[in-house]
């Protein structure tokens, strides 16, 4: 619903940017603007609801076998929900694959519940109108690890490998702009347009960005989860489509994941 | 029915410190689909907030008003553990409506 105004938004504020000087003075002003804007969100985010509608779906008996989520693994053994989101990706013997929490509920989904794995993914994002199931579950899981420490481990030889293919994949370039995720998150004080972007090569701005996902998205009236943001990297880059929980999607956030070690969670969060 | 919303009553000094999410589309009958055509305008109408059979809060909304909209206010008169109940309806007659109790400050 807001999406069609924000344009609009940006063009007044350019516009003020010309009425009332140029340079690092209106820059300034306008990001201190941006910052009281985020701050007025900080009460009362919309996250909330999605975590209570997750957190029903995960007790609710669904799907064809008519079971709960209740006995899926996340990695602290089935059920534990609790700090689960805190150390995840993780490597899971009974996949032998690494996880993230998306691709982990896909399995719980399709093991548990019964259903297909094409039913279990055919609707991972929302969109205007059309909530998906999948973002609630992510909000829900993820926000019993507020305030949790972050603690990816790279103990087994397969997250090793996928954290490597991870940071392969961050400073790879390619597409038709021939752009590397370190193309705009490798350097300090990037925008793209008034959106400040954090340098995810130097510990605090990885820990803050990666804490403060899944978030609530006000532009989008959505609840986005890790995975929608990868996806979106992706599809701002020009790059082929980031298929859900694919190994590729797994490694990076793998990567992400882990440089975020030690930082307190803070997510499900609000973000402009 | 729409679905649940998110209240908090919290005892501030005397006052009772109210904070109400609720779960809602907000269609401003303005924005296209992607096949061109007119999305109806789909919004909550009207708000009652109830504390021990009267009405503290009641307030008239239109399509200006955001999606998922987050309303914050203060009222008098109530006590810890008493109930506060929050009801809307929106312009197609759907209505909600959610109770807590009072949480001490």
């Amino acid at each position: 619903m807001t999406r069609p105004h924000k344009p609009v938004v940006a063009a007044l504020l350019f516009a003020a940017g010309l009425l009332f000087g140029t340079g690092a003075h209106s820059q300034d002003s306008t990001a201190k603007a941006l910052q009281e804007y985020r701050d007025a969100l900080q009460d009362g985010n919309p996250a909330e609801l999605w975590e209570i509608k997750g957190e029903d779906m995960w007790q609710q008996p669904r799907g064809p076998n008519k079971v709960s989520m209740e006995k899926c693994d996340l990695g602290l053994g089935p059920g534990v929900v609790k700090g689960a989101y805190a150390r995840l990706p993780k490597y899971f013997k009974d996949t032998d694959r690494v996880d993230d929490l998306e691709s982990r509920l896909v399995h719980c989904m399709v093991s548990l519940q019964g259903y297909t794995r094409a039913e279990a993914t055919r609707r991972v994002f929302g969109g205007p109108g059309a909530a998906a199931d999948m973002e609630a579950l992510v909000a829900y899981v993820s926000s019993q690890s507020k305030g949790v420490k972050m603690n990816v481990a790279l103990a087994h030889p397969r997250e090793r490998e996928a954290y490597q293919m991870g940071q392969k994949l961050f400073y790879y370039r390619g597409g038709p702009h021939d752009f590397a995720c370190a193309t705009c998150h490798g350097e300090d004080n990037k925008r793209i347009r008034l959106q400040d972007l954090p340098n995810l090569t130097s510990k605090k701005d990885a820990q803050r960005a990666y804490t403060t996902w899944p978030a609530y998205r006000v532009s989008q009236g959505e609840l986005r989860s890790f995975q929608w943001r990868l996806y979106d990297c992706f599809r701002q880059q020009r790059f082929p489509e980031l298929l859900f929980g694919s190994d590729a999607s797994v490694a990076l956030t793998m990567f992400l994941a882990r440089n975020a070690n030690g930082a307190a969670f803070a997510a499900p969060a609000i973000k402009r | 029915m729409g679905e649940p919303m998110r209240i908090r009553a919290q005892m501030a000094g005397d006052k009772v410190e109210v904070r109400v999410l609720m779960s809602h589309e907000m269609e401003t009958g303005q924005r296209k689909d992607g096949g061109g055509n007119i999305v109806p305008a789909w919004f909550i109408q009207n708000i009652a907030v109830m504390h021990g059979g009267q009405t503290v809060l009641s307030a008239q909304w239109g399509p200006a008003v955001a999606k998922n909209p987050f309303m914050h206010f203060r009222f008098a008169g109530g006590r810890v553990g008493e109930k506060v109940s929050v009801t809307w309806t929106d312009n197609r007659g759907d209505k909600r409506t959610d109770e807590v109790a009072i949480t001490a400050g």
